[in-house]
C-alpha cells in the first residue's frame, strides 16, 4: 500500500543499514495516520539519517549540522497544518544539536523528533557519538570513549518532556506503532531509535540489540514519572523499548489565542490599519 | 536656536524617564528633537546621561557644547563642565556640594518629600527647566498622564508646577511648526518598518544594542499577531527564521557583532536554500564582548564577507530612524524578490538615537512576496531550484498544493532539490545563485549626495555617519572658503559605484568618515572602485562622532 502514496526512492544508505528500516516505518505510519505526502514536512540535519528527506516524497528541508529542531519548530508555529518530522542522528540531535534539544523540550511545540541512533558517526566514519558507550574503540578514541554516554530518555523525562520513547530499528512493525504514537502526541514528541551501523560500529550490531532490547509489557504505565525514570536508567544486559513516558499538557500552540484559534499564521491576512496605528505610541 | 540638554548620573536614577517626558514635550510643542543615549554595561551606578539637542529647525546631529546640565550626582557637572557653554546653567539638587556661577542649586528633594513621593524630584528639575526656556504648561500634563498612573500622576504634574517657581526666565524660545511629527528611534523604526513589510515571525536572542527591536515587537505581539520568540541562542535565532521563511512567513532575526558570529553558518544556508531572510546587525565596539553599550562600525567587511564561499547576499547600512523604516521594508522584498539573505547594518548610536521624523508613509510602500502564481499538481511538476533566466525559481508555500513537494536543501542540488555530485550540475547552480546579484545590481540606490555642487572636498561616509556628516558639510560650506560635499551610502553591497565614479572625478581630496579604526569604508571602495581615498577621519573610542568633531578635525587638517 505505502508503494502507491509513498514510492521507494533510490538511497545512498548502506545494504543492511537500519536507516531502510525507518524510513519504511515512517511511510507505514504516515498512511495509518491517513497524511498525503503534500501536508507533511521532513526536516533533517546533516548526517546519514539527515540525508531522509531526500528518500520520502513530503516536503523536506535539509538544513545545517546540528540545527534540525530550531527551523522545524518555527516553521510548525508559521503553519499550523503542516505535520512536522525531524529525523536526524545521534551526533546531530544530541553532540552538536544539544542545546536545541533542551530548548525544544521545554518549547513544547507539536513536532515528532526521530533520531537514528547508532552510537557512532557513520557519514564521517566512525567516530565516537554522544551515546557511544564508555570504552568503545575507534580511530579517534584509540583508547575507548572515556566520556559518559548521554542518556536521551532519562534527559528527556526529568525535563518534562510530555513523550519520550525508544525503538529498535529491527523490529520495524513496534517501531511504526511508537512513530504513529508519537506524531498523534500534540507537543514536543522524542523517539530515539536504535539503529545499527553496519559499516562502522562493529559492536552494536543486530545480534547485540536483539540480545538486550525488550519491549514494556502491557501492565506497564508510562503516565508515572518516576518508573519512568528508573525504566530510562535501563542500559546494558536488558533495553527497554516502548512509550516510557507520556504526560498531557498545553503546546506551544495551546497558549497563544492567535495560534490557537482560526488560520494559520501564514494564511493571516495581516491589518494595515492596525500596523498603522503603532504610530501613536511616538506621538 | 538650537539649545542641547545634558541629563546625566547614576543608572537606576531615572533618567530614562526624565529624558522620555521632556522629549515628549518638546516634540509637543513642535521642536526638532536629537536625542542620543551613553550608557554603561551595568543596572546601577555607574555615569550615564542622555543629550537632548532641540531647534525650530531640523537636526542631524548632536552636538558637543551643552547649554544646560541637569546632574543628578556630583560627578555629572565635574565630567560635562568643560563642554558647557559660558551662559549656559546647571540644575542640580541642593545637597550637592559644587561651586558655580551657572548653577543653580534647587531644593529638589525636600520639594518633592512635600509633594509626598520623593521619586518625583525629576519632575521638579524638568520644571525648572521649561521656566528657564518660559515655557508655558500647555500639552504637560497629556504627556505625565501617559507616563504615570493612580495618584503618581497628580504627584508629578505637582512636582512642575512647583519646579517652576523655583528659577527665573532665562531664554525667549518659540517653535515654527506644530506638533505633526513623530519622535522615534532607530530600534523602533526597524521594528515598525519589519511590521508594516508584514513581518509574522521573529526570533532572537537578547544582546545590545539589538535588543530594543524585540522589545517593541514582543510589545505588539498579540494586537499584531506575530510570533516573537526568543531562542536559546543566535544560532537557533537565525535557524528559525530560515524555517519559518521556508514555511511561508516574512521572518526576520536581529544581533550584534558576537551574534552574528554565531549566525554566519546559516547565512550561507539561507542563500543555498534560497530561503529569503532579513537579519539586523547593530553594530557595537568588538571584538568579544568589547564595549557592550557603545557603538562603532567595525563590523563592515565581516558582514558583507559573512559565510563561507560565495553568496548572493545585499546589505544595506541604515541611516536614520526614518530611513531604517523604509529600508527595513524594502529588505523584506528585496529578500523575497531574489530569495537571498538581505542585512540591515545599524549601531549603537542609531538603535538609541532618538528623533522628530515626520510620520511614515504607508502608501508609499508596497508588499511584494513575489510567490509563483502558478498551480502545480501531480501533472504540472513543481521543481523548487528551476533554472530560470534570472536566477531566481518559482516559490510556493509547503503544504498548500497537492501533488507538490517543497525540498530545499544545503548540500548542493539539482533543480528538484535532490543532493547531487554533479559538477555540471554544480556549477549550473552556482551560476544562478550568483546571477542573481546581476538583477540586483541594477536596482541598487546610489548613495544620497549632499553640499555644494563641484565640491573640492568629498565625504565619503555610510550609514548611521550620514546625518552628522550632512551637517558638517552644512556648516564647512558656511564658512565660504572651500566648498564641500558628500556622499551618504546606505546600499553598501553589491557597492553602487555609478555616483561615487562621477562625483570623484575632479575633487581634490576625497575623505572618508567612520566609526572604525583602519577605515573599512575606504577599502572596500578601493577593492570595488580602485578609487583611493586621500585621508580618513576616524573614531574608534565608541563614542559617536558629531558634526562639530568633524567641523574640529577638518581644521586640523585631516
Amino acid at each position: 500500500m505505502s508503494q502507491s502514496v509513498f514510492p521507494n526512492l533510490e538511497t545512498a544508505w548502506c545494504p543492511g543499514c537500519g536507516n531502510h528500516n525507518i524510513l519504511s516505518a515512517l511511510k507505514e505510519a504516515l498512511i495509518v495516520l491517513d497524511k498525503k505526502p503534500y501536508e507533511v514536512l521532513v526536516v533533517s540535519g546533516i548526517g546519514q539519517a539527515g540525508k531522509l528527506p531526500q528518500y520520502i516524497t513530503t516536503n523536506g528541508f535539509c538544513g545545517l549540522h546540528g540545527r534540525a529542531l530550531p527551523p522545524a519548530v518555527a516553521a510548525k508555529i508559521a503553519n499550523k497544518n503542516l505535520t512536522v518530522i525531524v529525523n536526524s542522528g545521534d551526533g546531530d540531535s544530541y553532540g552538536e544539536g544539544g542545546n536545541h534539544l533542551i530548548h525544544t523540550i521545554r518549547r513544547n511545540v507539536d513536532i515528532t523528533h526521530f533520531v537514528h541512533d547508532n552510537q557512532i558517526y557513520g557519514l564521517t566514519k566512525g567516530q565516537a557519538s554522544p551515546t557511544s558507550d564508555i570504552g568503545h574503540v575507534t580511530d579517534v578514541q584509540p583508547n575507548g570513549s572515556n566520556n559518559m554516554p548521554l542518556n536521551p530518555m532519562l534527559l528527556a523525562i526529568v525535563l518534562g518532556c510530555g513523550f519520550v520513547a525508544r525503538a529498535f530499528s529491527g523490529n520495524q512493525e513496534h517501531l511504526k506503532a511508537v512513530m504513529v504514537e508519537g506524531i498523534r502526541h500534540k507537543g514536543y514528541a522524542l523517539i530515539d531509535i536504535l539503529q545499527p551501523c553496519v559499516s562502522f560500529n562493529k559492536v552494536n550490531t543486530y545480534q547485540w540489540y536483539n540480545d538486550r532490547v525488550y519491549k514494556l509489557g502491557d501492565d506497564y504505565e508510562p503516565e508515572n514519572k518516576l518508573k519512568a525514570i528508573e525504566k530510562a536508567m535501563e542500559w546494558g544486559e536488558k533495553i527497554p523499548i516502548g512509550i516510557l513516558y507520556r504526560e498531557e499538557k498545553p503546546d506551544f500552540h495551546a497558549k497563544i489565542d492567535f495560534l490557537m484559534n482560526g488560520s494559520p499564521l501564514v494564511d493571516k491576512v495581516i491589518d494595515m490599519e492596525k500596523i498603522k496605528e503603532f504610530m501613536k505610541d511616538f506621538r | 536656536m538650537i539649545y542641547n540638554i545634558l541629563i546625566g548620573g547614576a543608572a537606576g536614577l531615572g533618567m530614562e524617564t526624565m529624558a522620555f517626558i521632556l522629549e515628549k514635550i518638546l516634540k509637543r510643542k513642535g521642536f526638532e528633537i536629537f536625542v542620543t543615549q551613553d550608557y554603561m554595561s551595568r543596572v546601577r551606578g555607574g555615569h550615564n546621561f542622555f543629550q537632548i539637542r532641540f531647534a525650530d529647525e531640523a537636526i542631524d546631529s548632536h552636538g558637543d557644547e551643552l547649554d544646560g546640565i541637569i546632574a543628578l550626582d556630583k560627578e555629572t557637572i565635574q565630567t560635562h563642565l568643560n563642554r558647557l557653554k559660558a551662559d549656559g546653567f546647571i540644575i542640580a539638587d541642593e545637597e550637592i556640594d559644587f561651586r558655580d556661577a551657572r548653577l543653580y542649586s534647587l531644593t529638589l528633594k525636600s520639594t518633592a518629600k512635600t509633594i509626598g513621593n520623593s521619586k518625583v524630584f525629576g519632575n521638579v528639575a524638568l520644571g525648572a527647566v521649561l521656566k528657564l526656556f518660559n515655557l508655558d504648561f500647555t500639552g504637560i500634563e497629556d504627556v505625565i498622564n501617559e507616563k504615570f498612573q493612580g495618584e503618581a500622576a497628580p504627584q508629578n504634574i505637582k512636582a512642575f508646577n512647583e519646579g517652576y517657581k523655583l528659577v527665573p526666565e532665562k531664554y525667549a524660545i518659540q517653535a515654527k511648526r506644530k506638533d505633526d511629527q513623530i519622535l522615534i528611534n532607530g530600534s523602533e523604526a526597524i521594528a515598525l518598518g519589519a511590521l508594516a513589510a508584514g513581518l509574522k515571525f521573529y526570533s532572537g536572542y537578547p544582546m545590545t544594542p539589538a535588543t530594543g527591536i524585540m522589545n517593541y515587537l514582543a510589545a505588539k505581539m498579540n494586537e499584531a499577531e506575530i510570533i516573537v520568540e526568543q531562542a536559546e541562542d543566535e544560532i537557533a535565532a537565525i535557524n528559525m527564521a530560515i524555517g519559518a521563511s521556508y514555511a511561508g512567513v516574512r521572518a526576520m532575526t536581529g544581533t550584534s557583532g558576537g551574534g552574528f558570529a554565531l549566525m554566519v553558518e546559516a547565512i550561507g544556508l539561507s542563500a543555498m536554500q534560497e530561503v529569503p531572510l532579513v537579519i539586523v546587525e547593530m553594530q557595537r565596539p568588538g571584538p568579544a564582548t568589547g564595549f557592550p553599550t557603545r557603538t562603532e562600525q567595525g563590523d563592515l567587511k565581516f558582514v558583507i564577507f559573512s559565510s563561507p564561499a560565495e553568496i548572493p547576499k545585499m546589505v544595506i547600512a541604515l541611516r536614520d530612524p526614518e530611513d531604517a523604516f523604509y529600508q527595513t521594508h524594502r529588505a523584506f522584498n528585496l529578500a523575497d524578490k531574489y530569495q537571498i539573505p538581505v542585512i540591515l547594518m545599524g549601531d549603537q548610536f542609531l538603535a538609541d538615537n532618538t528623533r522628530t521624523v515626520s510620520p511614515f508613509d504607508f502608501s508609499k510602500i508596497k508588499n511584494n512576496r513575489h510567490l509563483s502564481q502558478q498551480i502545480y499538481s501531480e501533472t504540472k511538476e513543481y521543481r523548487r531550484y528551476e533554472i530560470t533566466d534570472s536566477g531566481v525559481s518559482p516559490r510556493i508555500i509547503p503544504g498548500k498544493m497537492p501533488g507538490t513537494r517543497v525540498l530545499t536543501e544545503s548540500h548542493e542540488h539539482d533543480e528538484y532539490g535532490h543532493i547531487t555530485e554533479s559538477g555540471t550540475i554544480r556549477n549550473k547552480m552556482h551560476d544562478k545563485r550568483l546571477r542573481k546579484m546581476i538583477y540586483l545590481k541594477a536596482e541598487l540606490q546610489e548613495p544620497i549626495f549632499v553640499g555644494e555642487e563641484n565640491a573640492d572636498t568629498l565625504f565619503l561616509t555610510w550609514g548611521s555617519l550620514s546625518n552628522p556628516v550632512k551637517e558638517a558639510v552644512k556648516l564647512l560650506n558656511s564658512r565660504g572658503k572651500d566648498r564641500y560635499g558628500a556622499l551618504l551610502f546606505g546600499d553598501i553591497w553589491p557597492l553602487p559605484d555609478k555616483l561615487l565614479t562621477e562625483k570623484g572625478k575632479g575633487v581634490k581630496r576625497l575623505i572618508n568618515v567612520e566609526q572604525n579604526a583602519t577605515g573599512l569604508f575606504a577599502s572596500l571602495i578601493r577593492d570595488c572602485t580602485g578609487i583611493q581615498c586621500d585621508s580618513s577621519i576616524l573614531k574608534y573610542d565608541g563614542r559617536p562622532l558629531s558634526s562639530q568633531e568633524i567641523v574640529s578635525r577638518m581644521k586640523g587638517g585631516e
